[in-house]
Order: structure tokens, then sequence, then C-alpha cells
């Protein structure tokens, strides 16, 4: 099977291209069928190659499809290299987005761009398995920025609405800084090893640079950017709340099942350059718990269903962050493994409700949604409680794994694991805060008559097992994906040693998300407290210190104000200042001069063909005669 | 033979005057059959004999007949005649007079500086068709294409 | 039999040249025009003659024979055009082609 993994992105690229041929015109079958189908293949073949590779003890392998260019001594192969850490993200993207692939032919079926809806999340998937399978950096760089396009495409989806497009451009910008940085990290790279090949580099890394070494600190901080962009952690973490203007589907794929953990991956996949400079290495750290936290509180305050959603991911990556910055890798690319599944079931339970009601996604408008969608209220239930690191859920194993490889961080470890677990905290509020304001409680939802909406709900459950049976099964793995053993052993070499907590810390670490969940219950869900929650509510935001707190929070911790006055109003004033284009004017006079010589130059050609003769023979006469006179 | 190509080229420069000076074309055509024939024998003079028999008949043979056919299909007039002598004004010919005037002295003075004579020795026909069939065979054969160009062209052109 | 200086020979070619020249640029009539260049180009296998006489030589005769071939070409065509001229126009006066100006 190892012979055919280039196979792995051509299928969905094959079927971005059927797609994009067929201009919108093919019916909506078969487009539904190509477009989920060709990812489905993808899937079949990561799972018989992942078979055969695991049976042959993790054994990595090259697979070179072709030379893809060579300049002197660059000369980078358009290769695959597969591993134990590229199983696990290709079977990640080809079974998650698989799955929402088949939840989005009944999610999308009424949209007018369908076709064009599948032809870009082909594109996707085809971009993403050639970031993760890329054998050097090069080849991962084109499909980070090709991630990047469609990431930007489907955002703006429904382009008719302008908001959508400048959330697109906005995400686009935004991760084009991180885009950069890592561009200039790749010319570092090659211009010190003279290679981009990721085994060679991490190979030559160590052998000549020492550790903290400058080159080792640029390089990696470099990496880190781009990481931080594409990941949207701090300070590059304002596009992705943004992003949620694309279909539901699409957030469940791309913003948050995959490619925003594009920068973990990239991390993972060159630690040992990360391991070369620590200091870049605690600045992870240090990025993860800054996020997490940041975006928990900012959580708390969001009324948008998706936003909510949106910031739970960026503080979900900053776990994962945290993980890689304190040297637990495999960690990491668990966390990332079970955030993949119980982010994208959150997702698309959040997608079933926002349908069912019209495209409504302000929380505190729904309400009760328990009874008319149960289905969707299960799976919502599981991933919140995977989300909160409930226990014996998937994210408890892993969530519990990074606070314990935190804890055993030399220097900040204490600090590191009380975020972590405030973190852990904040999670279980703003999740349950969520389950109980959405699914129970009053029905608050004004929209059209409630009997039709009863029977749209329940038409909708009966209708779309496409939809259900993905949700269902992700619940399943949201549920029991922590058993599910990484293989990348042989891919972060020793193993660490297992850092041991005492009973006291482990009862905290289980009891703290129970505890959250409580206080969300006595908040928002109970209704025997639920005046009492509100009187609290109230209460709090009168006092002037909280009504602050809440509108810093809502506002994303005043990140978005605070870059429109540092970047964008300077930028504009300077594109305003120069709006004549100065440089343009010079050129402007050159044109100028060209059409007052030509006019001049234009009356000599009266059209009269004896005046032609003459300025010929002139002509003539002249060259003879300087050929003559010298 | 000195007289023979001193009187003919006398001949064949006031025949190409009267070229360009007179206003009838049948008249103008005549005139510079005389002076392309007077050429001719300038070529023999110069022990060309191949050449003046070329310029017999293809120039002054074909070249004009084919002038003198196009005279007879345009058919032109007295009233042309006429409108050719009012064209015909001193003015106009102060420019080209000055141009033409400075190019003659041009070349004059370039010529007149060297002084080798000519003793004419006459070259076969055979030294010719040898040349004209060894290495010079690609300029025949472009020729033979170029004559080709001209024929469709002329067909084509004078079509109604 | 005595000599002839070669530069008379090359003065010829180059009076009759400067005649023609003198008939392009100044008559109207387009068939005095097509005569004039005819000169012009004969002028010049003329030179090409004397040059051959002047080197003995046989390469300026086909010199004068692609000379030749050309201007059996040349007047194939112009007269073609002329007809055609006629024929739209109804004058052989050149200045009403004046179309071909900016």
């Amino acid at each position: 099977m190892q012979e055919w993994t280039g196979l792995l992105p051509a299928f969905p690229l094959a079927g971005f291209v059927l797609l994009v041929l067929s201009r919108g015109r093919m019916p909506r079958g078969i487009a539904g069928v190509i477009g989920a189908g060709s990812v489905g293949l993808s899937f079949l073949l990561a799972l018989t190659i992942a078979i055969g590779v695991l049976n042959n003890g993790g054994q990595a392998y090259t697979t070179v499809l072709w030379q893809w260019m060579q300049v002197g001594d660059f000369a980078p192969g358009f290769s695959f290299y597969v591993d134990g850490l590229t199983l696990v993200m290709i079977l990640v993207i080809s079974g998650v987005g698989f799955l929402i692939h088949l939840y989005a032919t009944a999610y999308m079926a009424d949209d007018p761009g369908f076709a064009r809806f599948f032809s870009y999340m082909n594109l996707f998937v085809a971009a993403m398995l050639v970031l993760v399978l890329a054998d050097n950096l090069l080849l991962l760089y084109l499909g980070w920025e090709g991630v990047g396009l469609c990431s930007y495409l489907l955002i703006g989806f429904w382009y008719d609405k302008p908001e959508n497009g400048y959330a697109a451009r906005k995400a686009f910008v935004v991760t084009r800084v991180g885009d950069t940085s890592m561009a200039i990290g790749l010319f570092l790279l090659f211009s010190q090893l003279g290679t981009l090949n990721i085994q060679q580099m991490l190979m030559l890394a160590p052998q000549q640079w020492s550790v903290g070494s400058g080159i080792a600190v640029a390089a990696s901080a470099l990496l880190l950017g781009g990481a931080v962009g594409k990941s949207a952690q701090l300070p590059l973490q304002t596009w992705l709340p943004d992003a949620m203007a694309g279909p539901t589907p699409i957030s469940a794929l791309i913003h948050a099942a995959t490619m925003v953990t594009a920068g973990v991956y990239l991390i993972a996949r060159t630690h040992v350059l990360f391991e070369l400079a620590p200091s870049v290495q605690l600045l992870v750290a240090f990025i993860g718990l800054a996020t997490l936290l940041m975006s928990g509180f900012t959580a708390l305050t969001q009324t948008d269903i998706k936003r909510i959603l949106a910031y739970s991911t960026i503080s979900q990556i900053g776990y994962m962050f945290l993980a890689l910055g304190v040297g637990a890798w495999s960690a990491a690319v668990f966390h990332l493994m079970t955030h993949a599944f119980f982010k994208a079931l959150l997702f698309l339970a959040a997608g079933t409700v926002i349908l069912s009601l019209h495209h409504e996604q302000d929380i505190f408008r729904m309400g009760a949604m328990r009874r008319r969608l149960p289905v969707s209220f299960w799976c919502f239930l599981v991933g919140s409680a995977a989300l909160t690191a409930l226990p014996f859920t998937s994210g408890f194993y892993s969530k519990d794994e990074i606070l314990l490889a935190a804890l055993g961080q030399e220097h900040y470890g204490m600090l590191l694991w009380t975020g972590g677990v405030l973190g852990a905290f904040l999670t279980a509020l703003y999740s349950f805060r969520l389950v109980f304001v959405v699914f129970f409680g009053r029905d608050r939802h004004q929209g059209s008559s409630h009997g039709e909406d009863h029977a749209h709900a329940a038409v909708m459950e009966a209708m779309s097992p496409v939809m259900f049976f993905p949700l269902l099964l992700l619940g399943l793995l949201a549920l029991g994906g922590g058993f599910i053993h990484v293989p990348v052993d042989t891919v972060f070499g020793a193993v660490h040693e297992e850092v041991h907590a005492s009973q006291f810390l482990h009862a905290l670490m289980i009891l703290i998300p129970i505890f959250g969940v409580v206080i969300a219950w006595g908040v928002y869900g109970s209704a025997s407290y639920q005046k009492a929650g509100e009187h609290l509510r109230e209460r709090l935001l009168a006092a002037p210190i909280g009504r602050r707190a809440y509108r810093f929070w809502f506002s994303g911790w005043g990140m978005d104000a605070l870059y429109q006055w540092l970047f964008v109003n300077p930028f504009m004033v300077l594109a305003r200042l120069n709006r004549k284009d100065a440089v343009d004017q010079i050129y402007g006079w050159v044109a100028q001069a060209a059409r007052v010589g030509n006019s001049v130059v234009v009356m000599l050609q009266t059209g009269n063909l004896r005046w032609y003769a003459i300025s010929l023979v002139g002509g003539m006469v002249l060259v003879i005669g300087l050929g003559v006179w010298r | 033979m000195t007289l023979l190509f001193y009187s003919a080229g006398a001949i064949a420069l006031i025949a190409t005057l009267s070229v360009i000076l007179s206003s009838n074309v049948v008249h103008a055509l005549v005139y510079l059959i005389i002076s392309l024939l007077s050429v001719a024998v300038i070529f023999f003079a110069l022990g060309a004999p191949f050449a003046a028999m070329l310029e017999a008949i293809v120039y002054a043979g074909a070249i004009m007949v084919l002038f003198l056919f196009v005279m007879m299909m345009l058919n032109l007039g007295q009233a042309t005649e006429d409108e050719e002598r009012a064209w015909m004004q001193p003015s106009l010919w102060i420019g080209p007079g000055l141009l033409s005037g400075i190019l003659l002295l041009l070349f004059v003075s370039t010529l007149l500086t060297h002084d080798v004579t000519l003793a004419p020795v006459e070259v076969s026909v055979r030294d010719i068709s040898l040349l004209l069939f060894g290495p010079w065979l690609l300029a025949v054969e472009l020729a033979s294409m170029l004559l080709l160009a001209g024929l469709i062209a002329a067909y084509h052109l004078a079509k109604k | 039999m005595d000599a002839i200086p070669y530069e008379h020979g090359l003065i010829l070619a180059a009076i009759l040249f400067v005649c023609g020249l003198l008939g392009v640029l100044t008559r109207r009539n387009i068939v005095f025009v097509l005569m004039s260049l005819e000169i012009m180009l004969n002028a010049c296998g003329l030179a090409f003659v004397v040059a051959s006489a002047r080197w003995q030589h046989a390469e300026g005769q086909i010199m004068y024979l692609m000379i030749l071939t050309l201007a059996a070409a040349e007047v194939a065509v112009g007269l073609g055009l002329i007809i055609q001229m006629y024929r739209r126009f109804h004058t052989v006066d050149i200045s009403v082609l004046n179309e071909m100006k900016g």
C-alpha cells in the first residue's frame, strides 16, 4: 500500500477538479457523492496504509513522487514522509473530514453554491494532506498556503454579505503575518543547513548548533511565528472568532478540527529545533497558557454559539501549545486528536441547532432544545463533557497528560499547572453554560410559530440520517477516543519519565471541572436556582468593575480594538496620505511626455507618399554623408 | 569600345532625363526602352554580353511590354497629359533636386579618388552558368520563388 | 583598345540612379514613379556589372541577374496595384493615397 501514498491527496484533488469543471451544473446528488466520496476513498487508503505501517512496527518511510525543482543545491522533491505522527494526522484529517463532508451533504443541501462548497472542501483536504505528508518544509509550505487559501474562500463562502468578505480578508491577512515569519524561517534554515528536508534538518541541526545558540533561537522563533498565526494563538488569534462567518461544517473541519492544529503539527514535526532553543520552547508554553486563559474568559461572556466554540478552540489549542512548550510532544498530538473529535462533534451538533432555528446563533434566543433535538442534545453533551475533561471521556485523558507534563516542567511547573487547571475550570464553566442555556430552560426562540418550528425540527430529525450518523460516530470517538494509543513514540524518541503527582493534585484535577459544571448549573441550569442565578448575574454586571470586565472579556480582551488602533488606523492614514500615489505620478509624467512627443511626431505623418519618400531620401543622404565625411 | 561606352552612356543619360521630364506616358516608355537598350550596349562594351542580352530581352522586352499592356488597359487620354503638365511646377523640383544633387555629389566625390582602369575582358556565358548552378544555386532557387510569388500576387491584385 | 576608367562606369550608374530618384520624388503620376524605380534598379545593375568588369569576375553579373529577377517581380506586383488603384479611384495620382497617416 505504501506505493499508493501519493494517491492520498490525489483523490480529493481530483474531486476538486471535477467539481470545478462542472461549473455548478452538476446534479447535487453527484456533486455530493464526488465531494464526500473522494475524501472517503482517501480515508480508506489512509486506514490501509496505517495498518500496514503499524504491522511493520511503525517503520517510517518516504515516497518520492517526483523532483519538484532543481536550482543549484536547492532540490526539494515532491515526496511524502510517513511516520506515526503523519499517520495520526492523515487519519484525523481524512476520517473527521469524511464525516464532516457527509454531514455537509445534508447541511448544505439547499445552498445554491453546493458544488462550489464541495470543491473548496476537497481542495482543502488535499492541501491539508500535502501539508502533513510533506517530507520537506517547502512542500509543507505549499500545503500551508493551500489551506490558508481554502480557509479564505470558505470563510467568505457566502460572499454576498460584506461582513463575511471582511472576515475572510481578516483571516487571510492576519495569518499572512505568521506565514511571512515562517517563510523567513525557511530561508534562514536553508541558508544555515543547506536543506529543507525535515528529517535531514532534524539530524543536522543538533550537530551544527549548540543548545540555546542564536541561530536555533531565531529559526525556531520564526517557525513559531507561523504556527501562532495558523493556530490562532496570542497575539495572532483575532481572526478565528470572525472566521465563524463561514458555514458550520467549515468551522468544524477547518477552524476546529484540522487546519488550526497545523501550527501544533509544525512544532511537533520540527520539535528538535525547539529543543535546541529552550527559551523559545518556554515561550511556546507561556503563549499557550496566556491564550487558553484569555480565550477562556472571553468564551464566558460570548452569546453567539459559534463564537463560544471558536474561543474554546483557541483555548484548547492553547493547551496543545502548553504541552509542546513543556516537551510533552505526544500529549500535544494526543490532545490534537481528541480535540478534533469532540470539537468537530460540538460544531456539527451546534450546526443542527442553528439549522433547525433558521440560522439563529444567539444562545439566549434558544433554549429547551433538549426536547426538540434529542440526538443533537446527547451528542452536544458528550462533546462538552469531553471538552470539559470529565472523567472517562477522551478529553480527560489528553488534558490529564498535558497538565501532568506541565507540572513536571523544571522551573515554572507549578505556575503552568495552576494556569492550566484554572483554564480547565473556565472550560467547564463556559461549555456547560452553553449546554444549559441552549438545551435547558424555557424556549426563548421567537421565530415562526411554534407548531411549524416543531414540525421542522421533527422533519430534520427524521430526514437526515446522513447528518446524524457522523454525529453519533463522532460522539463515540469523543467518548472512547481516550483509549486510542497515539503511535508517535518512534517519532519523538525517548519517552518522558512519568510525572508523579500527589493524590491531592490528581483529585483536584478531576474535581475542579466538576465544580465548574456545578456552578454553571447553579447559575444557568437549575430551575430553582435560576432566579438566584440571574440575580447574581445582574449584581455582578451592576458593579462597575464587573461591567467593565464583562465588556473587556466580551471584546476578546480588546485585541481587535488594539490592532485597529495600532496597525489598521496608521495604515489607513498612510494610505490616505498617499492617495495620489507619489511614485505613480513620476510614471505619469513619463507617459505624458511620451504622449506629447507622439502628438508632435504625428504631425510629420501627413499621409502624403512623396513626403515620405523625401524623408527617406533625406535620411539616406544624411547617413551616407556621415559615412563619407566622417 | 571606349567610344561605344561613352556614346551609349550619353544616350542613356539623355533618354533617362527625357523619361522623367516627359508628360506623355507612352513617350516616356519609349525613352525608357531607349535608355535600357543603351545600357545593354554599355554592358556589351564592358565585356558582359550575357548581361547585355538579358537587359535587351527581359528589361527592354518583357518588362516594358508589360508596362505597355497596362498603359493600354488604363487608356489614359489627353486629359491626363494636360494634368501631368500642370503638375510639373518648378517649385516642386527644388527640394528633390537639392537632395539628389547632394547625393550625386557624395557619390562622385567618393568615386573620383581612385584611378583603376577597366580592361574589358569578356566574361563568357559558361563562367556565369558555372557559378549560377554551382555556389549560387540556392539564390537561383530563391529567385524562382520570388518570381512565383510575384506571379501569384500580380494575378490576385489585378483580379476584378 | 584603350581602357575605360572604371569610375566613369560607376559615375554613369550614379547619375542614372539620381535621375531615377528625382523622378520618384517629383512625379505625381504613379506610372512615372514606377518607371523611375525601374531606372534606379537598372542603375544598380549597371554598377554591379561595372564591378564585375573591374574585378574580372562573373559574380557581379549574377548579382545583376538577381536584380533583374527582383525588378520583374516588382513590376508585376506594382502594375497589378496600379490597375487596382485605377479601378478604385479612377486616377493615377498618388496624392489620393493619403490614408496612411497618424
